[in-house]
């Protein structure tokens, strides 16, 4: 062996144990910050050691791989890490909205609707905008929803069980971790949400 | 360059036996570093279906339905409303015979618009015995994956 590939073997293996050893620290660390969450850069697998994959499948080079396909996309901080009502806003994606005629597009509905919570916590928007032009009206009303101001009573444990808006967030849309995304309301001026609607009731109303 | 070289010259210098145990070594800790790095627990992508209704006792591999794939392409209605697919991992009860008869998959994986059905390994694509599960949602990380009830 030459004195250059010993070195050249030296150098790379002493490389990779600094690299993956710090990698390897940084997962064993008991105390590490946040530790039951998965950071970003380990949220995209490959198909081969994703968990679910047969890696011995002949599907395992074939399909495409998330990595590739999200890295043009707008990103988030929950879910698959896509921010995807962005990227759609933006084009960055295309989706057909119907999968026999390209030509036809969403009518979406502009109707925010504001749902009163406990506490301090902002009062959830939900925005038909978005869902309507990703989904018919059938899809949630009437059976998941009725369409009726106030007639939907709603948790979060029952959303965290894939009922209501878990039947989706959760499971495909972004989930609940992302709590801001749905509790968006602005915060009521001093004196808290009581205050406010007090302060509301008592104004004059012309 | 001296000083490297001299570096070099005491390394090696000093008997074949000593540099293949060094060479071995800095093999041995290289793999396991790697393999350190490879062996953290792995994950799919979140809203990854696993549809393990009828494969394990077909003894097919089970289905994995990306989500994140088929939504850069369809919005959700197109599926969830014209194609009829419940909003529950493996509530439709698709079998191959659907698929044939162009329900619910086989609407558009019928060789005009995406990959016929001879293609079974790429659908077919999980572990043996990966139970039906929506993956990495909140449901599952509550409660384990159950079997759906079948009628």
């Amino acid at each position: 062996m030459k004195t250059t590939d010993h070195i050249r073997v030296l150098a790379v293996s002493a490389l990779i144990c600094v690299a993956s050893g710090s990698a390897v620290f940084a997962a064993e660390n008991p105390n590490r910050f946040n530790r039951l969450f998965t950071p970003p850069e380990k949220a995209v697998q490959s198909i081969k050691d994703d968990g679910i994959h047969d890696p011995q499948g002949p599907a395992v080079g074939v399909l495409q791989e998330p990595k590739q396909a999200f890295a043009p996309l707008e990103k988030s901080i929950s879910g698959n890490y896509v921010d995807w009502t962005a990227s759609l806003r933006k084009q960055q994606i295309s989706p057909l909205f119907d999968y026999q005629d390209p030509a036809k597009k969403p009518q979406p509905m502009d109707l925010n609707i504001v749902m009163e919570v406990k506490g301090s916590t902002p009062d959830v928007v939900f925005p038909h905008n978005i869902h309507t032009e990703l989904l018919d009206c059938s899809v949630c009303h009437p059976q998941v929803f009725v369409p009726q101001k106030g007639g939907n009573q709603i948790s979060m444990a029952e959303i965290m069980l894939g009922q209501k808006c878990g039947i989706c967030h959760g499971s495909v849309a972004f989930p609940v971790s992302d709590c801001k995304a749905c509790h968006s309301s602005k915060p009521p001026a001093a004196g808290g949400k009581k205050a406010a609607k007090k302060a509301a009731d008592k104004a004059p109303k012309k | 360059m001296n000083i490297r070289q001299n570096w070099i010259k005491r390394t090696i210098a000093s008997g074949s036996k000593v540099r293949i145990k060094r060479r071995f070594i800095a093999y041995c800790l290289g793999l396991m570093s790697v393999a350190g790095v490879f062996c953290t627990t792995a994950q799919a992508e979140y809203g990854d279906i696993v549809l393990n209704n009828y494969s394990d006792q077909a003894q097919i591999r089970p289905v994995i339905f990306p989500h994140w794939f088929h939504r850069i392409r369809y919005r959700c209605k197109t599926c969830h409303g014209d194609l009829g697919f419940k909003i529950k991992a493996g509530g439709s009860e698709i079998n191959m015979l659907k698929i044939i008869n162009g329900e619910y998959c086989g609407a558009c994986h019928n060789g005009k618009i995406a990959w016929a059905m001879e293609n079974c390994d790429l659908c077919h694509s999980a572990k043996p015995g990966t139970p039906t599960q929506a993956h990495k949602s909140s449901k599952q990380s509550l409660i384990s994956p159950q079997p759906v009830e079948k009628k």
